[in-house]
């Protein structure tokens, strides 16, 4: 195991039992030192769901989980569809000084999917997005996301797009199946997400732009995907800790805190998922942190929003669900949690290898220690997470972000930026 | 005895025995009164209107002499943007007993029963279940047939909508039952080949060997949704007309659990014919209630009236 010495920012030396003289030495004795956690799939809440989540308490939660870079969510009150609101949630990230915070903009006007939003003006703002979202809504009018795609190119800008078709999807609240029919729940079909990623694909290929998809959940949308990057089109795709670890049998509780969308699939979904996370089909994860206030979550379940928690979660859910039983190693965690999210968004600082010159933006965990999920010494500012009460492995021990502690032994560490 | 029943699932085959015969000794004593839940608070927490069902259930905890509460959600607190929860803490510190829990939502009895010490009963949840129904339908059917080992029901009509559906096929499975599904395609719940049930969307071939045809309510609505392209259509089809209640053997029992859309599900006069029990069916629903009241509510001072052996 190597220690860590950093200088102006930098990484400076890697190598076994580095002497302090005078520099930062990160003793990394028995732990794993990686880049930095990179998200492509934050919603922090603030403009408007303060209650929620803040900048601040995002950045927080990011930080403990092993994050140094997340991408927020353009589904806020505003929504983050114009330069000014992206700006002002790059500057609070920046004044936060404890992630990278990266809005996503909207593809379209307060995410009403009808008219294009000023996808160059918020490239060209301080904020340099070059990634659009409706996330929580999707794209329904073939025709707009053909030119969603075909504009977005002028600024080589990736299209993300929450995959669920209307139709199909209206009024269902978890996954169609036995479980759903049991219960009595409305459900949603695989094939709403999967019929909305076979649009993308088709666009996509037809105008030679870059997609990407967020949260896959069917094994079904795994299969589209690869046969469309064999084809040669450029898209990528993430997938959550929460469709790799849970199934649709958590809502035979009524509990909300299983409501998510896309809904928690089917084991067979998971070993799929899980397949193609692990042949790169998937190219990497992302949280879907989607804080919820409490009262919002104390609702019947067919009324309470959909969403979760998974900042602070996901790095020991992976662990735990994937390295654990040997169907990714700790190498292709760091590319999938890491490197590949940020190859992917083009984060310059983020996401490359630790080695002498390369940013001091990292993350050290303990790949054995064990912890128990207790929703209420959570940094975020909501309670939601599913893993309540789970025993997970694996542990963030310390955060740094261009060489400063953000998480210094598994504490919050105040005074950046 | 259990202390919630928010699924006929609660109880097994023993547990469903003894609600029958206790049920069996209401409905020998119908219109009396007995002196079991003196002091005993039971509120109706309706948030979803059904006065048929209500009412059975206010009737059943009176002739048991608890103090009934009515609550609706229409022109309450709910109504000001109050959370299920907070409401139910507000019923809960009023301390009763047992609240009987009839709600929209999918599961919300389930979510009351962790927020509150009170017993807690579904009177029918959203599509999910309505596990007194089941009680009753098993009771009208017990009434005319020795055992249900064996004996053959259809449950025809919108079975993916019908909380009804979900806790009769459960309730009959239980107790020995050969049962089958009958419904257009649009109207079978998803997974539905997994219950342990026949599924058929052919009506007239079944009907020569059944013992019970139990129609379900066309929710009308439904209609507007797409699910059938006419009610007019679902009636040929679906519906259980002259000619097809005349298939029926001679000992079969008609059912529904109200309210009736004749003309649609069930004619008209079929609804009268001498072997629909449809309106035994909403009797025995006070005397199945009663049991159910008497058995988890009742304590041990209660056996010395109602022995569990009649
Ligand atoms: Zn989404």
């Amino acid at each position: 195991m190597l220690d860590v010495r950093i200088e102006k920012g930098l990484v400076a030396e890697v190598r076994s039992s580095l002497p302090e003289n005078g520099a930062t030495v990160v003793d990394c004795t028995g732990l794993v030192v990686a880049p930095a956690l990179v998200d492509l799939h934050t919603h922090l809440r603030e403009p408007g769901r303060e209650d929620a989540e803040t900048i601040e308490s995002g950045s927080r939660a990011g930080a403990l989980g092993g994050y140094g870079a997340l991408c927020a969510m353009a589904n806020t009150t505003p929504v983050a569809d114009s330069a000014a609101v992206v700006e002002q949630v790059f500057n609070i990230g920046r004044a936060v000084g404890l992630v990278d915070v990266f809005p996503v903009g909207a593809i379209t006007v307060d995410l009403e999917g009808e008219k294009l939003a000023e996808i160059g003006e918020m490239h060209a703002s301080k904020a340099q997005v070059n990634f659009f979202s409706d996330d929580g809504k999707c794209v329904q009018d073939s025709g707009l996301m053909r030119r969603a795609l075909e504009y977005a190119k002028a600024f080589d800008a990736i299209i993300a797009n929450h995959a669920e078709d209307r139709g199909l999807a209206e009024g269902g609240s978890m996954n169609e199946g036995e479980v759903s029919g049991i219960l009595g729940i409305p459900g949603v079909p695989d094939e709403a997400e999967e019929l909305i990623i076979a649009r993308d694909l088709a666009l996509t290929k037809l105008t030679g732009s870059r997609l990407h998809v967020p949260h896959v959940s069917t094994a079904g949308s795994v299969e589209l995907i690869r046969v469309a990057k064999r084809a040669g089109v450029r898209v990528t795709a993430e997938v959550t800790p929460h469709h790799l670890s849970l199934t649709d049998t958590l809502v035979a509780s009524f509990d909300p805190v299983f409501k998510v969308a896309p809904p928690l699939r089917t084991r067979a979904d998971i070993e799929v998922l899980s397949a193609g996370l692990a042949d790169g089909t998937i190219d990497c994860v992302a949280t879907d942190h989607a804080p919820h206030a409490q009262e919002d979550k104390e609702k019947e379940f067919d009324k309470a929003p959909p969403g979760m928690l998974g900042l602070e979660t996901a790095l020991a859910v992976l662990i735990t669900e994937l390295v654990v039983p040997g169907r990714l190693t700790v190498s292709e965690l760091v590319d999938r949690m890491s490197t590949a999210p940020a190859r992917i968004r083009g984060l310059d600082g983020h996401g490359g290898p630790v080695a002498a010159g390369a940013p001091g933006t990292l993350v050290v965990f303990d790949l054995e220690a064990r912890w128990v999920v207790e929703p209420a010494r959570l940094a975020s500012l909501s309670d939601n997470t599913p893993f309540a009460g789970r025993e997970l492995q694996g542990k963030v021990v310390h955060t740094m972000l261009r060489g400063k502690f953000t998480v210094r032994d598994g504490e919050v560490v105040h005074g950046q930026g | 005895m259990i202390k919630h029943l928010l699924s006929i699932r609660d109880l097994d085959a023993d547990g469903i025995e003894r609600v029958l015969q206790s049920s069996q000794f209401f409905r020998d004593n119908m219109g009396r009164k007995f002196p079991t839940l003196r002091l005993k608070t039971v509120v109706n927490f309706f948030y979803e209107a059904s006065t048929r069902t209500r009412t059975s259930f206010e009737l059943a905890a009176k002739r048991l002499s608890a103090d009934v509460l009515n609550f609706a959600a229409g022109g309450s607190s709910v109504e000001k943007g109050e959370s299920l929860k907070d409401t139910a803490q507000t019923i809960e510190a009023m301390g009763v007993d047992c609240i009987i829990a009839r709600h929209s939502s999918a599961g919300a009895p389930n979510r009351l029963a962790e927020w509150v010490s009170a017993s807690v009963i579904n009177a029918g949840d959203g599509m999910h279940e309505h596990p007194t129904q089941a009680l009753l339908d098993l009771f009208t059917i017990r009434r005319h047939f020795p055992s249900f080992e064996g004996l053959r029901v259809a449950i025809v009509g919108d079975v993916v909508h019908s909380r009804v559906a979900r806790s009769d096929v459960l309730g009959l499975q239980t107790m020995g039952a050969d049962v089958t599904i009958c419904a257009p395609p649009t109207l079978l719940p998803p997974g539905v080949e997994t219950w342990g049930a026949n599924v058929t969307t052919e009506l007239d071939p079944l009907l020569p060997e059944l013992d019970v045809c139990y129609l379900l309510r066309m929710q009308l609505e439904r209609q507007k949704r797409g699910y059938v392209p006419s009610l007019r259509e679902y009636a040929r089809i679906w519906g259980l007309d002259r000619r097809r209640a005349a298939l029926l053997p001679e000992r079969s029992l008609i059912m529904h659990p109200g309210p009736m859309n004749r003309g649609v599900e069930i004619a008209a006069d079929v609804a009268e014919f001498p072997r629909s029990v449809i309106t035994d069916q909403v009797t025995n629903g006070i005397a199945v209630r009663q049991a159910l009241l008497y058995l988890m509510l009742g304590g041990p001072e209660a056996k010395e009236e109602v022995p569990d052996t009649v």
